[in-house]
Formats: C-alpha cells, sequence, structure tokens
C-alpha cells in the first residue's frame, strides 16, 4: 500500500510534468510502476499492438477492481479527474523559444511545470535529382532524465512527421492523436513551396509537436523522443524497423473487414460521443470555411483601400484651400489600413490556425471512434464464434479474455483522453474566439482615434478662420 | 423632406415681370447687379423694381415621387416618375409656412428648365442635376431608374438642385424659374415660346472655336484644366468608393453565417451554449448593422457626385469664354483686313495680291468714280466695324468680370461644401466604429463566458 501511496502521489503530481532533482526522483519512481516511454512494438499479450501507459491514482483503484497483475505495465489507464491533468500549462499556439515557453505556463495547486520545450522552425529547401523537399529545424530542450542531453537539434522534413503520427496511432489506437497538416491543398495551390503555406504548415507543425508533448501519455512515447533526438542516419534505420509493410496492410484489411460488420452493441456513452463528433464535425468545417471567407474579404478590403487613400492625395494637387483637408483624410484612411493589417496578421496567427487544427482534429476523432468499434468488433466476433462454433472452446475463451481486456482498455483510455481533449477544446475555441474580438474592438477603437483627431483638428481650423475673419 | 430654418441665402425674390426673350437680358440685369456689388441680396436698381415686393421668404421643397403611367410623344405608354414640388412662404415674425405652390414635375421637365438657364446664363456656373442613370453603383444597388432607393436620392438630388437656383443671386430672379415652381399647366409652352433653343451655340462652332482661339484669358486656360482634373479625380474617387462599399459590405454579411452555425452549435454543448448561442446573436447584429452604414455612405457619395457634375459647368463657362474670345478675334481680324483693302485703293499701292489688282493690270484701271464708290463703301464698313468691335470688346470684358465673379462664388461655394462632405465622412466612419466596439465588447463578453 505504501508503494501504492508513494507511487499515487507520483502520479498526482501530474503525468510525469515534474521539474528539477525531485522530479527526476518521482519520474523514476513512476517508472519503476511500468511507464516505458510509449511502446516501440514491443511484446504483447495478445499479439495486437502494445498499450503503454501511465498510472494514476484512480488508475490505481481500477487495476485493483480489474484485478490486474503489477507486472502488466503497457496497460493505459487515465485518471478522470481531468483537473489533475495538465492543460493549460502550455498553449501550442505560441511559436516562441523555449524559455519564453516558461512565462505562459499557469500555475496549478501545484506548480507544474513543463519539462520539454520544442521549437519548430527554418524551413529549408533542399534539392536531390530525385526530388526536392523541405525540411524543418527542431529544437529540443529539456530536464528529462531519460534524455542523454538537456538540448537537441535535428532537422525533419514532413514525411518524418507522418511517420511519427503513425507509430503514435498505432501505440495508442484509442487515444485522440494531435492532427497534422494536410498534406497539400488541392484548391488554389499553384506552388507546393510557396511562402505562405510553408509557414502555415511550420507552426501546424510546431502546435503538432508540442501537443504531443502536451498529452500524458503520448510525451513519453519512444518513437516521439527517436524523432526529436535522433541525428539523421540513426533516425532513418529506426524508421526501417517495426512492423513492416505487409503486416501493416494485413492488418488495415482486417480492421476493414471488421467494420464492415456494423457496430452492433456500442455502449451508450459512445453513442453519444460519436453523435457529437458528427455535429461538431460539420460546425466546425463551417466555422474554418466562413473564417477562411472573412479572412479573405478583408484582405480584398484592405486592397481597395490602399487605393482610396492615395486618390485624395491626387485631388489635393489641384486645390489651395481643400489641400490640407484632402491629405489629412488621406493619412488617416493610410492609419486604418496599417490597424487593419494588424487585425488581418491577428487572425491569420491565433483563430485561423487553431479553428482549421479542430477541423483536422474533428477527423481524427471519427477515426478514433472506428478505431475502437473495430478493437469492439473483434470480441463480438470471437464471441460469436465462441457460441456458434463450440470449437476451440478454450482458446477462444482465452482469447476472448485477452480481448475484453483490451477492450475494457480501450474504452477507458478514449474516455479519459475525450474528455482532455474536449477540456482543451473548449478552452482553445474560446481564446480564439476571444482573441479575434479583441482584434476588431483594437480595430475598431484606433480607427475611431484616427477618425476624432481629424475632426477635432477640423473643428480647431474652422474656430481659428472664424477668429480671423473677426479681425 | 422640409428644409430646415430658412437662411439668407435662400431667399427667392418674385422675378422681375419684363419679358425675358432678349438673351442679354439676363446680362443686363446682371450688370445692374455688378454696381451693386456681386452678392447683393436686396432689390435691384431701376431697371429691376418695377415691382415693389417686399423680401419674402421661400422655402422649396421636393416631397414625394410618384409613379406615373402615360403617353408619349409617339402616343406609346411609357412608365415615369413625377416629384411633388412644395413652396412656401415663411412669414417673418412667426416663422410658420404657409404653402403657396405645389405642383408635379418629371425629370425630363428639369433638364429643360437647366437648358434654359444654360443658354440665358452662359456667364454663370449653372448648378447640375442628379444624374440620368444610375453609376458607380456597386453591387447592392440595382441601376435600374425604378428602384426606390435610387428614385429616393434623386428626388433628395432635384431638391438640391432647385436649392442652388434658388439661393443664387441672379439665378433667383429668372421668371422662367418663378413659373417652373408656380405655373404647372403651359409652362412648357411658355420655355419654348423663348426661343432658347435657337439661340444656342451649335456645338460645331463652339469646338471650332476653343480650337482656333488665339488669345483666351489665362484664367479660363487654367479653369478648364482644373475642371479636367477635378473631373477625373472624382470620378476615380467615386469607382474606388463604390469598391470599398462591395467589400465592407461582403465582410460585415458573411459573419452573420457565424451566428447561425453558433445557433447550432451550441445545441450539443453544455458548457459552452449559452456563450455560443448568445455571441452568435452579436455576430447577426454586426452583420446586419452594414446596411445603415452604407447607405450614409451613399449621400457622401452623391455630394462628391454634384461637384462631379459642376465640373462640366465649369467647362461651359469656359467654352462661352472661347466663344466669345474667337468671335472678337475674328471681327478683328476682318476690320484689319478691310482697312488695309481700304488703304490700298487710296494709295494705289497694292502690297497684296488681291483679284482686283489682276484684273486691273489685265483690264485695265477702274475708272476714279468706280474707285471712290469702293473706298465709300469700305470706309461704311469700317465704320460699322469698329463700333461692332467696340461693342463686342465691351461684351467681351464684361462676360469675363462677370464670370469671374460666378466662379469665385463658386469656389467659395465648393471649397465649403467639399470640406462639409469629408467631414461628414469623418463623422460617418466614427459611428461605424463606435458601432464595432460596442458589438465586439459584447461578443467578447459572451466568448469570455464559454
Amino acid at each position: 500500500m505504501g508503494k501504492l501511496g508513494e507511487a499515487g502521489l507520483a502520479a498526482t503530481a501530474g503525468p510525469a510534468r515534474t521539474l528539477g532533482m525531485e522530479g527526476e526522483c518521482r519520474a523514476s519512481q513512476a517508472r519503476s510502476w511500468g511507464l516505458p516511454a510509449g511502446g516501440a512494438g514491443g511484446e504483447s499479450p495478445g499479439g495486437d499492438a502494445p498499450l503503454p501507459g501511465s498510472i494514476s491514482s484512480s488508475a490505481l483503484l481500477q487495476a485493483e477492481v480489474l484485478d490486474l497483475d503489477e507486472d502488466e505495465d503497457d496497460l493505459e489507464v487515465f485518471c478522470k479527474d481531468a483537473s489533475l491533468m495538465d492543460m493549460n500549462s502550455f498553449s501550442p499556439l505560441m511559436p516562441t523559444s523555449p524559455l519564453s515557453m516558461i512565462n505562459q505556463v499557469k500555475f496549478e495547486d501545484e506548480p507544474d511545470l513543463k519539462d520539454l520545450f520544442i521549437t519548430v522552425d527554418e524551413p529549408e529547401s533542399h534539392v536531390t535529382t530525385i526530388e526536392t523537399f523541405i525540411t524543418y529545424r527542431i529544437i529540443t530542450k529539456t530536464s528529462r532524465g531519460e534524455f542523454d542531453s538537456s538540448e537537441f537539434e535535428v532537422r525533419r522534413r514532413y514525411q518524418d512527421f507522418l511517420w511519427l503520427k503513425e507509430k503514435l496511432e498505432e501505440a495508442h489506437p484509442t487515444l485522440v492523436i494531435p492532427p497534422l497538416p494536410e498534406k497539400f491543398i488541392v484548391k488554389g495551390m499553384v506552388e507546393r513551396f510557396n511562402d505562405d503555406f510553408i509557414e502555415t504548415r511550420r507552426k501546424a507543425l510546431h502546435r503538432f509537436l508540442n501537443r504531443v508533448a502536451d498529452h500524458p501519455t503520448l510525451t513519453f512515447n519512444e518513437d516521439f523522443k527517436i524523432f526529436l533526438t535522433a541525428q539523421a542516419w540513426e533516425f532513418s534505420s529506426h524508421k526501417k524497423q517495426g512492423p513492416g509493410l505487409l503486416s501493416r496492410m494485413g492488418q488495415s484489411v482486417r480492421a476493414v473487414a471488421l467494420s464492415m460488420r456494423g457496430v452492433k452493441s456500442r455502449p451508450k456513452e459512445f453513442m453519444e460521443m460519436n453523435n457529437f463528433i458528427e455535429i461538431f464535425s460539420q460546425k466546425i468545417n463551417l466555422i474554418d470555411k466562413i473564417s477562411q471567407r472573412i479572412y479573405k474579404e478583408e484582405r480584398e478590403y484592405l486592397d481597395e483601400m490602399k487605393e482610396y487613400g492615395p486618390i485624395h492625395i491626387l485631388w489635393s494637387a489641384s486645390e489651395d484651400d481643400l489641400a490640407d483637408t484632402l491629405k489629412s483624410v488621406a493619412s488617416c484612411i493610410d492609419k486604418c489600413c496599417k490597424a487593419s493589417e494588424k487585425r488581418m496578421s491577428g487572425f491569420s496567427e491565433a483563430l485561423l490556425p487553431v479553428v482549421h487544427e479542430y477541423v483536422l482534429y474533428s477527423e481524427m476523432l471519427m477515426a478514433v471512434m472506428k478505431r475502437r468499434d473495430q478493437i469492439q468488433a473483434e470480441l463480438d466476433s470471437k464471441v460469436e464464434a465462441l457460441t456458434s462454433k463450440k470449437a476451440d472452446t478454450d482458446l477462444l475463451t482465452e482469447e476472448i479474455g485477452k480481448l475484453e481486456d483490451k477492450v475494457e482498455c480501450a474504452n477507458n483510455a478514449l474516455k479519459a483522453d475525450w474528455e482532455r481533449w474536449k477540456q482543451n477544446m473548449q478552452n482553445d475555441i474560446k481564446s480564439a474566439f476571444t482573441n479575434m474580438a479583441e482584434e476588431n474592438i483594437l480595430y475598431y477603437e484606433q480607427c475611431l482615434a484616427t477618425w476624432e483627431s481629424f475632426l477635432t483638428s477640423q473643428t480647431d481650423l474652422r474656430l481659428e478662420e472664424a477668429s480671423e475673419d473677426k479681425l | 423632406m422640409e428644409q430646415a430654418a430658412p437662411d439668407p441665402e435662400r431667399l427667392l425674390q418674385p422675378a422681375p415681370l419684363e419679358p425675358l426673350s432678349h438673351p442679354d437680358a439676363g446680362l443686363e440685369s446682371m450688370v445692374g447687379e455688378e454696381t451693386k456689388g456681386a452678392r447683393d441680396e436686396g432689390p435691384g436698381d431701376g431697371t429691376m423694381t418695377e415691382n415693389n415686393f417686399s423680401l419674402k421668404k421661400i422655402e422649396i421643397s421636393v416631397s414625394e415621387a410618384e409613379k406615373r403611367t402615360g403617353r408619349n410623344a409617339m402616343n406609346m405608354q411609357e412608365t415615369y416618375t413625377a416629384y411633388l414640388i412644395e413652396t412656401r412662404s415663411v412669414e417673418h415674425s412667426d416663422g410658420q409656412s404657409v404653402l403657396t405652390d405645389s405642383l408635379w414635375r418629371r425629370y425630363s421637365e428639369f433638364e429643360l428648365l437647366r437648358n434654359y438657364l444654360l443658354v440665358y446664363y452662359p456667364h454663370i456656373v449653372v448648378p447640375p442635376l442628379p444624374e440620368k442613370r444610375a453609376e458607380f453603383v456597386w453591387h447592392k444597388l440595382s441601376a435600374d431608374n425604378m428602384d426606390p432607393d435610387f428614385v429616393e436620392r434623386r428626388r433628395i438630388g432635384l431638391e438640391n438642385f432647385l436649392l442652388r437656383v434658388a439661393s443664387h443671386p441672379i439665378l433667383c430672379r429668372d421668371k422662367i424659374f418663378y413659373l417652373f415652381l408656380t405655373q404647372e399647366g403651359n409652362w412648357k409652352e411658355t420655355v419654348n415660346e423663348t426661343g432658347f433653343q435657337l439661340k444656342a451655340d451649335s456645338r460645331l462652332k463652339a469646338l471650332n472655336a476653343t480650337f482656333r482661339v488665339k488669345n483666351p484669358d489665362k484664367r479660363f486656360i487654367e479653369l478648364k484644366h482644373y475642371s479636367d482634373e477635378l473631373q477625373s479625380v472624382i470620378s476615380h474617387l467615386l469607382r474606388v468608393r463604390a469598391r470599398v462599399a462591395d467589400r465592407l459590405y461582403g465582410v460585415y454579411k458573411v459573419h452573420g453565417n457565424y451566428g447561425r452555425v453558433f445557433s447550432e452549435w451550441s445545441a450539443i454543448e453544455k458548457e459552452m451554449g449559452d456563450g455560443l448561442q448568445s455571441a452568435g446573436h452579436h455576430m447577426d447584429v454586426y452583420a446586419s448593422s452594414i446596411d445603415d452604414i452604407l447607405e450614409d455612405e451613399e449621400h457622401y457619395a452623391d455630394q462628391l457626385k454634384e461637384y462631379l457634375f459642376y465640373a462640366e459647368a465649369l467647362r461651359a463657362v469656359c467654352r462661352k469664354h472661347e466663344l466669345t474670345q474667337y468671335d472678337l478675334e475674328t471681327a478683328a481680324q476682318d476690320l484689319a483686313a478691310k482697312k488695309q483693302q481700304c488703304e490700298e485703293l487710296a494709295t494705289g499701292t497694292v502690297r497684296t495680291f488681291s483679284l482686283k489688282g489682276m484684273t486691273t493690270k489685265l483690264f485695265g484701271q477702274e475708272t476714279p468714280e468706280q474707285r471712290e464708290a469702293r473706298i465709300k463703301m469700305l470706309e461704311e464698313q469700317i465704320k460699322e466695324g469698329e463700333q461692332q468691335l467696340k461693342s463686342k470688346n465691351l461684351e467681351g470684358r464684361e462676360f469675363v468680370k462677370n464670370a469671374w465673379a460666378d466662379i469665385e462664388r463658386f469656389k467659395e461655394q465648393k471649397n465649403h461644401d467639399l470640406k462639409e462632405a469629408l467631414i461628414s465622412y469623418a463623422v460617418m466612419q466614427i459611428s461605424m466604429c463606435k458601432k464595432g466596439i460596442q458589438v465586439w465588447t459584447n461578443a467578447k463578453e459572451c466568448f469570455s463566458k464559454m
């Protein structure tokens, strides 16, 4: 019990979100409870993908209930108390240096500091005889013990990110893996490597890695660590390991076959979850389109305004009395244009990327639901086989037992991660829209000040002229 | 639309009763004016005080517009809009107004009035009419003349035209203008009886003069350039303004979609639901606020348009000067040629080639009597020519003086009006910003409650 208690403490401090010597100690304690930093295709009980996990206090209760062996350290059970999870401590929205990120950490009741800081920057184009591609520089700063050093710098290309995502999905089929930016945008893409596209992608990749780092389970994934730290040759040789292409194909074929059977007995809570995901996906897609459209219209409005101001200057050249007033108007319009540019850049920094990320998240969620359903379908098919065939009963029973555990874990993992995701989503959406409102308020305030000062200057002039006339 | 408190500039004085069929009548009365100063509002000099009307303040308004159908000159049915013009006289003491006249006119009658004024007052910058067809439209407005928004804006423009004429120190005294306001039937016939169409300068003559004139007054050359520049810059401004309005409309209206989607989304959210819903409502408010904003801006555009059309009126005065000047130059040339001819005949020297000279050489000299007769005739013509030249000279100088006086008046009016218009533009922007701040502050509050 004592050991449990200690470990429980370690876990309560937030899944491995500890810093400093104390942290290291705790981390190792946590590790003693079997917290492998993500399975990298290791041994697995049922011949399926391994399920590494972290263990927290209520999870321990779960363990008791499920009567799990202490050796079964590759089960993931999550703490359902979302407040213990580190959600707000890091906003992946700000692409800044790792050190400045410390200032953005929000402190819960217990000081809960990040110990893994990642930046993605410096896109570089590489040209070979076969192809041209872009690599991004990834800098990682960490104080974690399991990392050999405290600072790493590597270069990765989009393909590598795809690989990482696939490995994470493999390892944690029912966790909400953060989304990657799209491979390419078909509409309106002239050049694969135009600057805006690269910058947007860079920001999204930055967000992706930070979301993974934030995630209580994924952050300890071994592939993740290798992605962040391995140099070029080491990395490419590592990528070649793992279940081969054929086995992966085999898995996906089976998955499709299973999904064809339909979801028979999806538990009620997952039906509700599915319903939410469907509607959410619809709405967030619409919001994405609306937001993009607003940006486009604002851009075009700005372009026209930029032409509008100078005409007043042109006019002032033909006038004498009116010249000053016209020039003032031109300068006001110019100032409003600058304010609008600022608003638009704020938009493209905060609202647009967040909304788009959640569009991708909604696709991810649907995939997660599917995978969960598949796992359940596997169980269901075996149960069916048992009731109908009555052959190899013992083997089937054993298999069913393992599958039941698997389903249980998958469901619990999803449920917990779902809560975490929802909370994050709420915060992100709220802050993105609040930011949009603030940008608009600032814009209007700046324009208001500009025009009001114009007005006072004109009335002052008129009073001056009036008093001059009286003289 | 009632006019506000009548101001001194808008006095309408009853026109003099002298017939105005003589094209120079306008000039004469103006000459009278000149001796007293350009902005004289009081009763004119002797030529004018046939009547002893006391100064009465008059309000003019174009208060209604109505669709009518009728038969046109070719007996085909047509639809047109008629406008109600109401004239009120204001009693000094209590400021109450009494309706004195009210009649309906259509746009073509306004055009007729203006064309008449252009002919009889060529030295005046005649106020322009609002546009015949909607131009510089952005997508919301239709270019249809029957569109209610267009009709409304035209009604205001026509009223503005009448007020401008009524407040012009010279034009306001014109009888035809007075009859336009007071005599519904028969007015068209009365105007046509003046025969003004015949007295109008032909376009060809004017073009010819523009090319051939040698010494126009420098100020008019500058004025012509200015009017060209003004026209070009205001057209450009109006075009871009229309595009800006279009874009702004788009920005605001798309936000309305947020309202709908937020509302639908709020149905599945427990904690975020209320915040989303109320924020959505504010997005709707934002989207619909643009309609009023752009309607106000349309009035600003109309103010600019008036001066766009004024540029043409300025050019008309310049053209008249060129014509007058060219006429003068031609007369002087003719006179000089005749004088030379006469001299040659008298002295017997032939300095220039002439047919007479040739025939004389070929067929012998004419008799002294014949020569004397010719000299006498030429001397008569020269005397006549000198008289004509003198009066044309005077005419020309008078024209320049009076035209320039009106141009100065116009310049002041223009500077004042356009400054006011620019200030009103700023006021509109301020109002738009304040509305924006309010809506987004409300929205932000809703978001923060999510």
